[in-house]
């Protein structure tokens, strides 16, 4: 299963629901303003590293563009992907659950 | 594949038919298939032809008309949202005795069953919203 996030966790709980319940190696992909949860040193960090270690995160790279933040703010282990990206782990996924 | 997608938000409030809009081309440009969007709740705001924004911002509502005619998406906007909205085809605007109609290019207002007929046809459902 694909998980996708949209929202920043400084602003809604929808990521962490989503991290609680996602099978261990699942792909969690960040879009939107959730690419804020990817970055280092704020207070979802910590949530976010033990995230990485048990699932495959992504980032969505033109929102973090759009955003004007780049790669290295991020998280190590946390992958960045495009738009051709996103239709791949959509592919390799199924289904796609979108947390909204 | 098969792609199914889902709007639930207007544009120009929410980055949702943006995020659709890059996803679907991506997808049609990967070789795969987009037969159809759906726009549900204030994504059928996506829908009318009136949008005019500024001549430097994305026309979110002429660009999803160009992908139709290029790459034959069926754009369908679900009924009962759109009449709550004002966004009304030529059929229901004479229907609801309203003197014009909005409906973008390409887009067609239908009901939900072609959301259910989608789900169970595409190979992936992907939903765009808040």
């Amino acid at each position: 299963m694909l998980h996708t996030v949209n929202k920043s966790p400084f602003e809604k709980n929808s990521l962490r629901t989503c991290l609680r319940l996602a099978k261990r190696g699942s792909d969690i992909l960040l879009i939107q303003d959730a690419v804020y949860a990817a970055l280092s040193a704020t207070e979802w960090t910590e949530m976010m590293m033990d995230a990485v270690n048990e699932h495959r995160i992504y980032v969505l790279e033109p929102d973090l563009a759009a955003r004007g933040l780049s790669r290295d703010r991020l998280i190590q282990g946390v992958k960045t992907v495009g738009y051709d990206g996103f239709v791949e782990l959509a592919c390799r996924n199924d289904p796609v659950q979108s947390w909204l | 594949m098969k792609f199914a997608l889902v709007v639930n938000e207007g544009p120009y409030q929410h980055q949702a038919s943006d995020t659709a809009y890059h996803f679907a081309k991506a997808a049609l440009t990967a070789g795969h298939e987009v037969p159809r969007v759906f726009f549900y709740h204030d994504g059928v705001n996506n829908g009318t032809r009136l949008t005019t924004p500024p001549q430097d911002d994305r026309h979110i509502v002429d660009r999803w008309s160009q992908l139709a005619q290029e790459a034959g998406l069926d754009l369908v906007v679900c009924v009962a949202a759109a009449q709550r909205r004002g966004i009304v085809d030529p059929d229901e605007a004479k229907r609801n005795g309203k003197d014009t109609d909005n409906l973008a290019d390409h887009f067609r207002i239908s009901g939900l069953g072609q959301l259910i007929e989608s789900a169970i046809q595409a190979d992936r459902l992907l939903v765009f919203g808040d």
